[in-house]
Parts: structure tokens; C-alpha cells; sequence
């Protein structure tokens, strides 16, 4: 039954994501997805599982490594995309 | 038991940030508060992941935790905005590589009899590896892998570090499919003996990575914006399947938003070139057919000359490629449209959907050195009065302005919409040689009867015009 109750999430998730993205407009479409590729780094909050583990070397060192990746993607990813969203907000006539 | 419930509680919560996150970063007006709210999201999930039950220190974490921030921090801080491209693919490989790690980490979690232990409770299998979760990680394998290396490449190619142009061989795709089948076979071999040490895994693992290259080499350069924004659709995907690999659902939910985000951007920046997703991950644009050899003369102007013609124009309109980027030349740029328009000009900045090497990637250089939003076209704006623009500077624009699109049945890019700039009264091509674009198709527009170039930096062009008109 797991498998169903997650594979239920699935397709809802992804039918909410083509609702939410499909019209956005041209001038947004780089923050857009490089504040996507931010949230992809959610994979974070499945490596702690691993990195924390005592018991096993091997899995430590591999879920550091992605702590590690995942926190680059997650931390350089959102601070990017508020780098160039800045710009977008300083201009002059006001952006709407 | 109760913090898992909270965690899960939490999980929910992130989501709806990340929704609400996603829904605010579609409009101008609500963008940046979007990726606050989404960032938001991510730390309660973060924190909400920090609980469950299998960790038990928190050393290594905190390790990984401050290393990936000092240089994810600094990586954003430092880079130039005109390497943006460079710089998300290098974020969305680092996503794939984390997602390969947690579904390879999870195996060895997952053989761990102690550790089953601690993950029975969140319903792995008690002993050994089950089946659900054996097949669920190497999926993630599979995907974070290609999106990996797939994203290296796309990285080198965009930073110019290895060659921008389709690599194609003959047999490609025979090879490419002899390792897709490999993949499917030892991924399945696998699956019947889930064993961490199994040599089926490490095949698996080798041959993902090596399908990364594989699929992102044959795409050549003007092809990127499709190839970053589908590398971004996987490496949701993958968090997905690490998701479901570790039974965790914020990373199902989070990642199946970005993938659905992914293929929709990828599916925007096909049309805007008249190909279907097959023909651009297959083709290797440029490489397979030329179109018709152009002859003609081509018309020089000097810096002078072009001045004289800015100087009397009503209406001009630039219009930006991936040669702006690599010129920096996006301020004089700008300089240049205020002078026009305090000459009593009507100035605007047309842009081409898959202008640049991403998608959007003009806006954000015009947005840095401040051009006002409203002066931003889009291609279906200003094609149908493209005959009242007096002069459109195209800079560094190539296979967006390419008449043969529209007039040679034969070109490789024929059929894809373009900026009419041949239509204009005149056009000024800024451009450093007689050198044919990204894609290697000849462009007719540079021998119209209407063309005039303006060979050199397009940043010193234009710095030179400016410097005539002061």
C-alpha cells in the first residue's frame, strides 16, 4: 500500500507543477528555473539519513558527500536566484 | 514516534511553501518574495529531516552542511552574470550527484542490519535490501548519475572549456542504445540480487555516468537552452526517486515539481525553435545537413557612419544574442538606448525565446545594467511592426535573425520563428568576424541590401558610437 500512497503523491505533484509553471512569462523563465534547480536540492533532507548513520562507514561517507553536493545545490541555487531577481526589482519605471 | 509525526507535519508545510514558493515566481511583481517563501520551505524541511530517527551524530552533517554552504554561497556571490548559464548547470549536476549518492547510501543503509532496524519504522525491509528499494535506488542512481555528468559537460561546453559544437560519430546512436540496454540489464540483474557489493551496481553506476556524456555531447551549442532546462527537469526526477528509494515524501513532491517545471520550460524552448524534444536530443543540430552555400557581398559601415544613421533614426530596436553575453557589452548597451532616446527615439530591446545559452538568459543581462522592463519585447510583439523600426542593431545575435529559417527549405534550422530584423529599414550586425553561428548555418541576412556591419567587439562598437554622439 506504500507504494500506491506514494505513487498517488507523484502524480499529484506532478499535475500540480505543470498547473503552476505553464504560464509564466519569457522574462522570468531563468529565475524561474534556476529557483527550481534550488528546491531539487531537497535530496538534503534524505542525505542527513545516511551521513548520520554510525554504524556504517561507507554509507557515512557517501551521505556526506551528498550533504555536501545537495547544500551547494540548495544554498547556491536560492542565493542566485535572489541575485538576479534583485536586479530585476531595481529598475527604474517599477516593474509590474 | 511523535517527532516523526511532526516531521511529517512539517514535510507538508514546506510543500505548500514550495507551491506557493513556485506560483509567486511567474509573476515580475511577486518573483523574489516567491524564492523566499521556497527557501523558506526548504530550511522547515531541512530541519524537519534533521529529526529522523536513524541519525544519530550529527558531526559529518554539520560538516557537509558548511562546506556545501561556503562554496555554494560563494559561487553565487562571485559569478558574473553573464555565466549564469554556466554557473545553474553546475548547481543541477551537483543536485544529480547528491541524488545518485542518497540512492547508492541508501543500499549500504538498507544492508546494514542494525541500521534496518532504525528504517524499519519509516517501512524499509527488515532484512537485507527489498526489492522496492533496490530498484527505487538505482533509479535514483541512474538519473542523478546522468543528470551528473550530463550537467558537467553542458557546464563545459557552455564555459567553452571543451568544444560547444555537436560531437556526432557515425554509430552514435547504436552506441548510445547498446549502453541504454546495459543499463536496463544490469539495473535488473540487480534488482533479482540486491547485494551492496554486487557487481551489477557498480556497472549500473559506470554506465549512468558514462550515458551523462553520452546524451548531452551530440547537442550542439544553440541547442543549450533546451539541454539546461531538461538537465534541470532530471535532476528533480532524481530527487524523486531518492525519494522514493528512502520513503520520504517532501523529496517526492519537491522533486516531481521541479521535473514537471523542467519539462515544461524544455517544452517552451522546442517550440520557440520549430523542433520536437526527439529532434534536439537527437539530431546533432548543424552537424547533419547544410542548407544552400550563400554568396554576396557583405556592407561594411564604420563606427561613423553608423552614427550618422543612429543620429537621424525615429525607431530602433536591438536586438541581443549570446554575443552581448560574451562581450559584456549589456551596460554601453543600455548607455547607447538612453542617448537614443533622449535623441527623441523610440527604443526597444527585441528578444528571442531561445536567445542565449538559457532560457530568459537576455532578460537577466538587460535586467542587470537596468533597461526598464517595459522596453523588452518579445518576438510575436514586434515582428508585426518590425517595417516601422528604422535601424535594428542586432548584437551577436545569429541563428535567431536567420532569414533562411523562413525562405530555404533546406537549412537546418528552417521552420524555427525569427526576428524579421531583414524586414527593418536597415540593420546594423555587430559582429567580430564573417564566422557563421553557433549552429554553423550560413546567414543570408549578412548580404541583404539593407545589412550594414559593424565588424569588431560589439563593446567597443557600441562605445564607439556613444563616444560620437557626446
Amino acid at each position: 500500500m506504500e507504494v500506491v500512497f506514494l505513487t498517488f503523491i507523484l502524480v499529484l505533484s506532478i499535475f500540480l507543477g505543470f498547473e503552476l509553471i505553464s504560464k509564466v512569462p519569457a522574462t522570468l523563465h531563468t529565475p524561474l528555473m534556476s529557483g527550481a534547480n534550488a528546491i531539487s536540492g531537497i535530496t538534503l533532507a534524505g542525505a542527513f539519513l545516511s551521513a548520520g548513520a554510525v554504524n556504517n562507514e561507507i554509507a557515512v561517507i557517501l551521505g556526506t558527500a551528498a550533504v555536501t553536493f545537495a547544500t551547494i545545490n540548495v544554498v547556491g541555487g536560492y542565493l542566485v536566484t535572489d541575485r538576479m531577481l534583485g536586479m530585476f526589482k531595481s529598475k527604474s519605471g517599477g516593474s509590474k | 514516534m511523535n517527532i516523526e509525526l511532526a516531521a511529517n507535519f512539517s514535510y507538508i508545510v514546506s510543500a505548500g511553501f514550495f507551491i506557493f514558493g513556485l506560483k509567486m515566481l511567474g509573476s515580475p511583481a511577486t518573483a523574489r518574495k516567491g524564492n523566499m517563501l521556497s527557501s523558506l520551505g526548504m530550511l522547515i524541511a531541512v530541519v524537519a529531516g534533521l529529526t529522523a530517527s536513524g541519525i544519530v551524530s550529527y558531526e559529518y552533517i554539520i560538516g557537509g552542511v558548511i562546506l556545501g554552504t561556503i562554496i555554494g554561497a560563494l559561487a553565487a556571490r562571485l559569478i558574473a552574470m553573464t555565466s549564469m548559464p554556466e554557473m545553474v548547470a553546475l548547481f543541477n549536476g551537483s543536485g544529480g550527484a547528491a541524488s545518485l549518492l542518497v540512492g547508492w547510501a541508501t543500499l549500504y543503509l538498507a544492508a546494514n542490519s542494525s541500521a534496518t532496524a532504525a528504517l524499519s519504522s519509516v517501512g524499509l525491509a527488515t532484512t537485507g535490501i527489498g526489492t522496492f528499494t533496490a530498484s527505487t535506488a538505482v533509479l535514483a542512481i541512474v538519473i542523478g548519475g546522468v543528470t551528473f555528468t550530463g550537467s558537467l559537460i553542458a557546464y563545459g561546453k557552455l564555459s567553452e572549456i571543451i568544444g560547444s559544437a555537436a560531437v556526432v560519430f557515425t554509430g552514435q546512436r547504436f552506441v548510445n542504445s547498446l549502453i541504454l540496454a546495459g543499463l536496463l540489464g544490469s539495473g535488473v540483474m540487480f534488482c533479482q540480487q540486491p547485494a551492496v557489493d554486487s557487481q551489477w551496481l557498480y556497472i549500473v553506476l559506470g554506465l549512468s555516468l558514462v550515458l551523462g556524456v553520452m546524451v548531452v555531447i551530440p547537442i550542439g551549442g544553440a541547442d543549450m537552452p533546451v539541454v539546461i532546462s531538461l538537465l534541470n527537469s532530471y535532476s528533480g526526477i532524481a530527487a524523486c526517486a531518492a525519494g522514493f528509494a528512502i520513503n520520504n515524501n517532501i523529496l517526492i513532491v519537491a522533486g516531481s515539481l521541479v521535473g514537471a517545471a523542467g519539462i515544461i520550460l524544455t517544452n517552451i524552448m522546442c517550440k520557440a525553435m520549430n523542433r520536437s524534444l526527439a529532434n534536439v536530443l537527437f539530431s546533432g543540430f548543424g552537424a547533419v545537413k547544410q542548407g544552400k552555400a550563400i554568396e554576396g557581398e557583405v556592407n561594411p559601415i564604420s563606427v561613423e557612419d553608423a552614427y550618422y544613421i543612429l543620429e537621424a533614426a525615429n525607431n530602433v530596436c536591438f536586438v541581443p544574442g549570446y554575443g552581448m553575453a560574451v562581450a559584456q557589452a549589456q551596460h554601453v548597451v543600455k548607455e547607447l538606448g538612453e542617448i537614443l532616446e533622449a535623441n527623441g527615439c523610440e527604443v526597444s530591446y527585441a528578444i528571442h525565446p531561445v536567445a542565449g545559452r538559457m532560457p530568459g538568459h537576455m532578460n537577466v543581462l538587460l535586467a542587470e545594467a537596468d533597461v526598464p522592463y517595459e522596453q523588452l519585447v518579445e518576438m510575436d510583439d514586434i515582428n508585426p511592426r518590425i517595417e516601422n523600426v528604422d535601424v535594428a542593431i542586432v548584437i551577436g545575435a545569429n541563428d535567431v535573425v536567420n532569414p533562411s529559417a523562413r525562405e530555404d527549405e533546406d537549412s537546418p534550422i528552417w521552420g524555427m520563428p525569427i526576428i524579421n530584423v531583414d524586414q527593418a529599414r536597415t540593420v546594423f550586425i555587430l559582429k567580430r568576424s564573417m564566422a557563421s553561428g553557433f549552429s554553423g548555418v550560413d546567414n543570408p541576412l549578412f548580404f541583404g541590401e539593407n545589412s550594414r556591419m559593424l565588424f569588431g567587439d560589439a563593446k567597443v562598437s557600441i562605445s564607439g558610437v556613444i563616444a560620437e554622439f557626446t
